[in-house]
């Protein structure tokens, strides 16, 4: 119970404040996404009850610990097969995988990619810090050609993800891109994905000052500053173009929003329907 | 629609008992992925779920299927899912986080023969071992090995009653023979199958442990929208479910892992004891080579060889205390079994050098004869030891 004379944090009925304080760096993206995410579980009205965040490992993947909902730190890659199983089985709750780049991209980019094109009705935010933040800022499947890294300590010699349009490809049916400074954008953004009927996967790009900045001499405030400058809001863009490129500026917004049954509805149909 | 229990006589082969098993214990939720000689399991669920307000999933993997029953469970339901050796490797990751989750879950694996893709369509009984192994850091699971398509129904029943109870996987390690055989198989009626439910907690939720353990050293499982907002990982955790880095956090949590199987042994473990009673020599089997055992010790009677059989129907956790007291009246163990030496090497170590402990196993792809059985006991036990025989 908070003292008379102090404020109680809006979000804090959604935090697991004795689990304060958090592991995230100062600087790093990943809090500012997760209270974006809190925040949004808030807008929505919905009985938190019927919430539950599945996380994978990672920085990023520590958001399940903090989050006053029943929620899942599970291995490396598998948070979206597990939510899946989730869903499926108990189709009236809202799931949210909060994860990182790695872990649903490298790892885990099988199941997204199924999950995705069987239109799980899941919301998955990757945060995309273009990194392993985790181990110490190993090269991911979303690192930019030549950055460094500590496992590409001469430069990244392979091309990194286009995430919305691999999202796209597989079948998503929400698709969006944010920075975690777009903080409204953001909330709003997450809302939407969670009422969204469907699987819907918003990108969230993110500082990790510590592993990606740092080796590639990108001082924090000069992210955020690129985040703010060198981004484009451009809704319906076509996915195919949704390289990240900070040279030519990157193209955020919302880019794919189609209504589609979902598996558990079809199953339901489909299993009524049998003789 | 068919009913949740088809009692009555069937003629089935063993995966599809198997399923039949599941439909019967409750289970609704199926996560799949085809592989030979368990496909039959999953096409069965497929078919048989809807009828029970089930769901069925193929998923893309058997990493995917794994963890989606884990996922599922959580919602409060039961779940399964099958497999052979290649899948069974991928699902050793998610047994780890079963162990560490308590989450409870069944995993049939009909045996072939391995190592890699082996020999799909043909038997054996060489992952005992990677069951009880498979996933890294120390464990208990349960391990259960049905001979017959009969016992693929009962003790799929048994399985998902052990795994509700003590909140662990439990693998039904069955292999392509028992699987593909159709045999008789007598399903009772609904009222005569006994199941095991979930203990739910009780109490004020804000003051709910999920990791505090009731009497049994098994702590009651809440479902997704209880409202007990359970924090769930596999990293090392107190008691609340929240992750410590600590020496000591890793003792308690790993010691009532391993204590809440190892102080119920008796509860647990199963065996079929067949004329053991005035035995000298003692054949330790399971499964499909349980089958042989049984032929072998008559002909070795008819020999006039006083040979019994102990029949491990649960194979993890392992009877240690029962071979070790067998050890100390008998002449020798022979353990057959379908693999170069895996359940035998557990015999050894319990026998130690009491007296001699043999094997008769095989690389796979077949099942073993009684004569082998009876040529290595004629052999071993005639000439080294004859006194023992006919006494
Ligand atoms: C199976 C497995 N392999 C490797 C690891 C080590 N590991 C932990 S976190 C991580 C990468 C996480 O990267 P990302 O998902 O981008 O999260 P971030 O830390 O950047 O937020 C890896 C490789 C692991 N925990 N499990
Ligand atoms: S290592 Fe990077 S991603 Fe991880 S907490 Fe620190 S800044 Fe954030
Ligand atoms: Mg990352």
């Amino acid at each position: 119970m908070a003292k008379a004379n102090q404020k109680v944090h809006p979000l804090e009925e959604l935090i697991r404040t004795e689990r304060l304080p958090h592991i995230w760096c100062p600087g790093c993206g990943v809090g500012t996404v997760f209270s974006a995410c809190l925040s949004a579980i808030q807008e929505t009205g919905i009985d938190h009850k019927k919430f539950t965040m599945i996380s994978g490992i990672g920085c990023s993947g520590r958001g399940a610990g903090y989050v006053k909902l029943d929620s899942f730190h599970t291995t490396h890659g598998r948070a979206i097969p597990f939510a899946s199983g989730i869903k499926m089985a108990n189709p009236s709750l809202n799931v949210i995988v909060f994860s990182g780049d790695g872990d649903l991209f490298a790892i885990g980019g099988n199941h997204f990619i199924h999950a995705a094109r069987r239109n799980m009705d899941i919301t998955v935010i990757c945060i995309n810090n273009f990194i392993y933040g985790m181990t110490g800022g190993q090269v991911a499947a979303t690192t930019p050609h030549m950055d460094r890294s500590a496992t590409t300590p001469y430069g990244n010699p392979e091309t990194p993800f286009n995430l919305p349009l691999m999202a796209y490809a597989s079948g998503a049916t929400y698709v969006a891109r944010w920075t975690m400074i777009h903080s409204r954008d953001l909330t709003d953004s997450f809302v939407e994905a969670i009422n969204h009927r469907g699987f819907s996967f918003i990108e969230v790009l993110s500082p990790c000052p510590i592993n990606y900045g740092r080796r590639n001499k990108i001082k924090s405030l000069n992210m955020l500053k690129m985040f703010a400058d060198n981004t484009i809001i451009k809704n319906n863009a076509d996915p195919a173009q949704l390289d990240i490129d900070f040279k030519k500026g990157i193209v955020l917004g919302k880019f794919v929003d189609i209504d589609k049954p979902t598996p558990d509805e079809n199953y339901e149909k489909i299993c009524a329907m049998r003789e | 629609m068919k009913p949740k229990v088809l009692t009555g006589e069937h003629f089935i082969n063993g995966d599809i008992a198997c399923a039949e098993g599941a439909i019967a214990a409750g289970c609704t939720f199926f996560g799949a992925y085809p592989i030979t000689p368990a496909t039959e399991v999953a096409e069965r669920m497929s078919e048989r779920l809807p009828d029970v307000c089930g769901v069925f999933i193929q998923m893309e993997d058997e990493i995917a299927a794994m963890t989606s029953i884990l996922g599922a469970a959580w919602t409060g339901v039961k779940t399964m899912t099958a497999t052979s050796g290649p899948g069974f490797s991928l699902m050793m990751e998610t047994v780890g986080l079963s162990v560490v989750t308590e989450t409870p879950c069944v995993v049939v694996n009909v045996q072939r023969g391995g190592p890699s893709t082996g020999l799909p369509t043909m038997g054996a009984q060489a992952d005992m071992m990677q069951a009880k192994w498979g996933s890294h850091g120390d464990y208990e699971i349960i391990a259960i090995a049905p001979s017959s398509p009969q016992e693929m129904f009962d003790l799929t029943i048994e399985a998902f009653n052990l795994s509700e109870k003590y909140r662990v996987p439990v693998f039904i390690m069955s292999d392509e023979v028992v699987g593909h055989m159709s045999e008789k198989v007598v399903i009772p009626e609904a009222k005569e199958i006994k199941t095991i439910a979930r203990i739910k907690p009780r109490g004020r939720k804000d003051q709910f442990k999920p990791f505090q353990p009731e009497e049994n050293g098994v702590p009651p499982m809440p479902a997704i929208g209880d409202g007990y907002n359970v924090h769930v990982t596999g990293l090392t955790h107190d008691e609340q479910g929240y992750p410590v880095m600590s020496v000591e956090a890793q003792k308690d949590m790993m010691g009532r892992l391993l204590s809440k199987i190892r102080d119920n042994l008796d509860d647990i473990i199963r065996t079929e004891e067949y004329l053991l009673d005035d035995a000298d020599i003692v054949i330790v089997s399971y499964g499909v080579s349980a089958r042989t055992a049984f032929t072998a010790v008559d002909m070795a009677r008819e020999m006039g060889i006083r040979v019994g059989l102990l029949r491990l129907i649960t194979v993890w956790p392992f009877p240690e205390e029962m071979i070790r007291d067998l050890s100390k009246r008998v002449k020798g163990f022979v353990t057959v079994e379908i693999n170069m030496g895996q359940i035998s090497r557990e015999v050894q170590r319990c026998v130690g050098s009491n007296v001699p402990s043999y094997l008769v196993g095989h690389a796979g792809g077949t099942v073993i004869t009684p004569d082998e059985v009876i040529n290595l006991i004629k052999e071993v036990f005639m000439v080294t030891n004859h006194h023992c025989i006919n006494k």
